[in-house]
């Protein structure tokens, strides 16, 4: 483990800086990961590559930030309707259309915390109310869904799949165009699942640069090294600087059991429009446990309901890389961690979080 | 919601290992996404084990480093 701390050496880092500093730079780099930010932020890795040329924003890897009023609304629904809701922490306090989770939790709604789906299903076992287990999160975490599905849960065990494909999302966030880039970090984890391949096709389609990158200060500083000198020589590959965790072709379990259980359809991202074959549809032989099928007359109206963001929430533009969030006129005043507009707030992998959580101006 | 750490495995047991966090840490993952063995490091996500941590790798990596780095 005392490698590990080698991954925050200070004389490597300013090894990269000096490195950095040489090749006078001028580019604009996104990375997906919520835990990408939070090292960048944390470790003011943000304001040492801009004094090199190098700015970097958070696009949209955050699960939680990305599920739209919609998807709340669906979750609120079932509680409304006396299902016991259970889900990540940070999911209880994303505001729907009038209240969050954990406002309907505070009115009697059954809204169960977990750290895992497995305490879901043992929370099922335990009871005879219906349990439903509101799914989030890219590749990383839909494996732990999937098995969970494929080894035959109780009955009254249901999923409501938020699960999205992170690959759309940046054919979609590159094909908008709004934000020009010269280079993609690509998440570790993510990518732990989905291997390099996945990846492919973005950098022959768009020519851009793509590393993935562990979550130590020197995977990122090494990752923005790697992207500079890809430019330098003009290529726009694949590389894979987290070889200590990522292999090229991904973690091949992970990956059957969800081509097993999923198959991706279209759906919209905050901040976005539609996105096509992006999120993770429950397949038919699992219909049984799929929320969204047993509740379907329930959750129709909501489903093609269409909802506006919160007045002057520049969260969707967050998720885009458009702004940064002390760019939002609401940032620190009316909306911050204790009193939430938006979802870029209320994660901690929102990029408004982390900006409040390390660096917030006591006013 | 792509936070994973990385753990020990003290002990397997069919699709479940007791994984030591460090400080006193330990905590029931579910392994069966990995060919994992006692003494390994495996990175932990929301209950599962998602990947080997290979210890080699990171020692190869850091070498690398150091010789582009030098140049």
């Amino acid at each position: 483990m005392s490698q590990l701390m080698k991954f925050r050496d200070k004389p490597t880092a300013d090894k990269i800086i000096k490195k950095l500093a040489s090749m006078d730079l001028n580019l604009t780099l996104m990375h997906v990961c919520g835990t990408h930010q939070d090292t960048i932020v944390k470790y003011g890795l943000d304001d040492l590559l801009k004094k090199h040329g190098v700015r970097i924003r958070q696009g949209p890897g955050c699960p939680v930030c990305v599920t739209t009023t919609s998807e709340i609304e669906m979750a609120l629904e079932l509680a409304k309707k006396g299902k016991t809701i259970v889900t990540f922490g940070d999911m209880l306090r994303v505001p729907g259309l009038k209240e969050s989770l954990n406002d309907a939790r505070s009115q009697g709604a059954k809204v169960r915390i977990v750290y895992s789906i497995t305490d879901a299903v043992n929370l099922a076992k335990k009871t005879d109310d219906d349990i439903v287990f509101v799914a989030i999160g890219f590749e990383t975490t839909a494996p732990s869904t999937a098995i969970t599905l494929l080894k035959d849960p109780p009955k009254n065990f249901f999923v409501l799949s938020f699960h999205r494909y992170l690959p759309p999302a940046l054919n979609a966030l590159l094909g908008m165009g709004e934000l020009k880039l010269q280079g993609i970090i690509e998440p570790g984890h993510v990518s732990t699942i989905i291997g390099m391949n996945a990846y492919e096709g973005v950098s022959s389609k768009y020519s851009i640069p793509q590393v993935i990158a562990g979550f130590e200060p020197l995977d990122v500083l090494m990752a923005v090294y790697m992207i500079a000198k890809q430019i330098h020589v003009s290529e726009s590959i694949v590389e894979n600087e987290y070889k200590r965790v990522v292999k090229k072709e991904g973690n091949l379990k992970a990956l059957k059991a969800i081509s097993e259980v999923f198959e991706p359809k279209d759906a919209k991202w905050r901040g976005f429009p539609k996105i096509s074959l992006s999120k993770m549809a429950i397949k038919k032989e699992f219909e049984s446990f799929d929320a969204e099928k047993q509740w379907a007359d329930e959750l129709k109206s909501i489903i093609n309901n269409e909802f506006t963001e919160p007045k002057g929430c520049e969260c969707h533009r967050v998720l885009r890389g458009l702004v940064e969030p002390k760019e939002c006129t609401l940032f620190g005043e009316t909306c911050n961690p204790n009193h939430p507009i938006g979802p870029c707030m209320v994660s901690i992998e929102g990029s408004c979080n982390i900006e409040y959580r390390y660096r917030r101006i006591i006013r | 919601m792509c936070l994973a750490i990385p753990g020990k495995i003290m002990e397997i047991d069919g699709d479940l290992a007791k994984v030591d966090f460090g400080d006193g840490t330990a905590r029931e993952v579910n392994s069966s996404l990995v060919d994992v063995k006692v003494g390994q490091y495996v990175i932990v996500h929301a209950g599962f084990a998602i990947e080997i941590l290979d210890e080699n790798a990171a020692k190869e990596t850091l070498k690398l480093w150091d010789e582009i780095l030098e140049r």
